[in-house]
This record gives C-alpha cells, structure tokens and sequence, in this order.
C-alpha cells in the first residue's frame, strides 16, 4: 500500500426516534475516516499522482470498513458521501487529487453500482477539524429523501503533515424524510441524476 | 419506572498505527459506545432518582457487548476501559451519576469480573459537546501504560431533555508507552489497583 496510514476511525450511527416518533426500521449511516502522511507537506508539486493512487487504495478499504459496521451487504447501501481535510502544511489541491480522479471506482466497485456522482467536501485545518461528508443517493442523486450529511472528527487529525480521508454509506434516507421530490422507488438509474 | 427512550445509537472504533514512532505489530484498538437516552427527570427537582440505575442496566450491557463486538468479539482482548455523561441543560450532573453502578458493573460483569475502578467523568452541555473520557487498565488502576482516553459526543446530542451515555473500552496500552510505571505483566490483580 502506498498510503501511510497511522490510524482508521470508523463511525456508526443509528438513529431510533426523532421528535418523540419511532423510526422503523433505524437509519443507520456509517463512516470510515483513514488519518495519512501527506506525501507533498511543505513543498509545492506539480505531479500529484502518487495521491490520486492513494486515493484510489482508500476508496476501497475506507469502503469496505463503512459497510462493515453497518453490517449488511454492500450491494445494499443506499447512499454515499466521500471527504477530506489536509493539515496546515498541504494544499487543498492534494485533498482534490485524493478525492476526484480515482477513489469513486472502487468505491462502486464494492457496491456493485453508483450511478451517481459521489458528493464531496474538503477543507484545510488543525487537529480535531470537523468534516461535514455529504450524502446523495447512489444511484440518482435527486433522490431527495437521501440528501443528507454526516459529521465526522478526530481531536487529534490531521497533524500538520497529515491528510484525514472518509467515507461515508448509510442504509437508508434521513429518518422522517417528507419534503416530497424524487423517491427511490421512482429511480430510473440510467443517468446517475434520476 | 420510567422506560429508557433511546434517540440513537452512536459506535466509534480507532485502530491506532503509530503516533510517530515504530509502526505496532498489533494496532491499538479503542472502542466507544454512545446512546442518547431522554432524561426523565430533566426540567424539575426530582429528589427520589435513584431507581433509574435499574432501568438502565439492560442498554448498559447492551452496549458493552456492542463494544466487545466491535473490538472483534473477544472479550479476552479488551485491557482497558471507562465511562462517561454528558447531561443536557434541563437536567443536572446528578443525573449523569446514574450512569456509574449501570454502566460500570455491565463492563465488569461483561469482562469476567474486571477488577479496578471504571474511570469516569461527566459534565452539563449542550448539543456537540465533547467529553474526554478517561481509561484505566481493567484489573489494576495504576497501570500507567493503559492511562488513556478517547474523545466522544455528537453534533445533534444532548438536547436540554436527554443524557448522552458513553462506553469506552481499548485492546492495550497507548500505542508507544514508555514512561515506566506498574506494568501489565505486574498485576497482582487482588484489589484493582495494582
């Protein structure tokens, strides 16, 4: 593996009520967060190749960690969510060479589709910085019910020279989901939008 | 007595490379079992409280096996562990305090009659506070390479009227212990300090 990876934290949450009312069956949603060396601290590269390969080792095994604790076939995720935030000494540009030209196809590999695009946010910060992951349906992203985030953090990531990377797949839609738009049932999943 | 309403579910599991030094053969694990209970005794003065440890005993076993789970199903592997509350505005710390005999004694009765103190701590807050749990060696408080902690808490939790409840448990020591001290292999194991 090219990553050098110090830690991996993963989340699970599952939510029972919301408002006093039941949610049967929960929703669940699940993160796989990797805390790595970032390989061009402190230097300006032009060549970011050796993220984008990097980027493609995580999607895999950041992947297979967040549909491990929520327990239940890959090919049953509903939606997904990708992100990743940079010590102070990188550049925003090494979370984008990371995240965009090669995590999502083993991500989709895993899950057996994913039509749609995988929602991403990145930033730069100190140690304990929140990352907001985006959630979209993965296989029509205007799927509305599905529009969600999940907040992950590490008090002690990213170090200055070190990259936090996630991923995020849940089970299901927001728990009382009701402000109409495209259902699931109605997803054509040709175009990855509807 | 009251029923233990539970809003959602919350597991964290890090899986500790190194921290700088030589990589470990076998990565530290620390677990963390969270759940956003409501608090029934939040808003007034209730002076007889003492029953609700009772309620809470089956969600504390519940969520010491969530965390033995989570650290691969062997309770053998588990070295460490502790506790914690946060308290929502309408409640008080009193009301954390339930936590400590539900809490504790799953763990211990879970681990096969640990024998040292469960570390502990507690506080009032809002929504997205954290809590800093501390960790203790199991059988003997004065292991010094198990003194550790993990950070918990949750964007949307506590509200004024829940309690967020915290389980912590770890596979070893800090990941490059050296500041001396009682050593694991030391333990006398007869009063759960040393």
């Amino acid at each position: 593996m090219k990553a050098s990876i110090r830690k991996i934290v993963t989340f699970m949450e599952e939510t029972n009520t919301e408002m006093g009312r039941a949610i049967n069956p929960s929703t669940r949603r699940a993160a796989a967060v990797a805390v790595i060396e970032n390989p061009y601290a402190g230097k300006y590269v032009e060549d970011l190749s050796e993220l984008m390969t990097i980027g493609e080792e995580l999607g895999e095994l950041l992947t297979l960690r967040a549909v491990a604790a929520l327990g239940i076939p890959a090919t049953s995720v509903e939606s997904y969510g990708k992100a990743a935030a940079v010590g102070e000494n990188g550049e925003i540009e090494h979370a984008a060479a990371i995240l965009h030209p090669k995590l999502g196809t083993p991500v989709r590999r895993v899950l057996g589709k994913g039509a749609a695009l995988i929602p991403s946010s990145k930033k730069r910060g100190g140690m304990g910085v929140v990352l907001d992951i985006p959630l979209g349906h993965k296989d029509a992203a205007f799927v509305r019910s599905h529009f969600d985030g999940m907040e992950v953090r590490i008090n002690d990531a990213p170090r200055a020279n070190e990259i936090v990377v996630a991923v995020a797949v849940t089970d299901s839609g927001r728990p009382l989901a009701r402000v109409g738009g495209l259902t699931k049932d109605q997803i054509k999943g040709e175009d990855g939008l509807r | 007595m009251p029923e233990v309403q539970v809003r959602k579910l919350f597991t964290a599991v890090e899986e500790i490379f190194h921290e700088g030094g030589p990589r470990s053969a076998l990565p530290l694990r620390r677990a963390a079992a969270l759940a956003v209970i409501h608090n029934p005794f939040a808003g007034a003065y209730v002076q007889e409280i003492a029953s609700f440890m009772d309620d809470l005993k089956p969600l504390g076993l519940k969520m010491a096996l969530s965390l033995v789970t989570a650290l691969g199903g062997n309770a053998k592997a588990v070295e460490g562990y502790g506790k914690g509350a946060i308290v929502g505005a309408a409640g008080e710390l009193e009301h954390g305090a339930l936590w400590h005999v539900p809490g504790g004694y799953a763990m211990r009765e879970l681990l096969g009659g640990a024998k040292a103190i469960v570390a502990s701590t507690k506080k009032v807050g809002g929504p997205g506070t954290r809590l800093d749990v501390p960790i203790t060696h199991i059988n003997a408080s004065y292991v010094r390479s198990h003194f550790d902690s993990m950070e918990v808490g949750l964007a949307d939790a506590p509200s004024a009227d829940e309690i967020l409840l915290a389980l912590v448990m770890t596979t070893g020591p800090r990941v490059h212990a050296r500041v001396g001290g009682l050593k694991a292999s030391e333990i006398e194991g007869e009063d759960g300090l040393r």
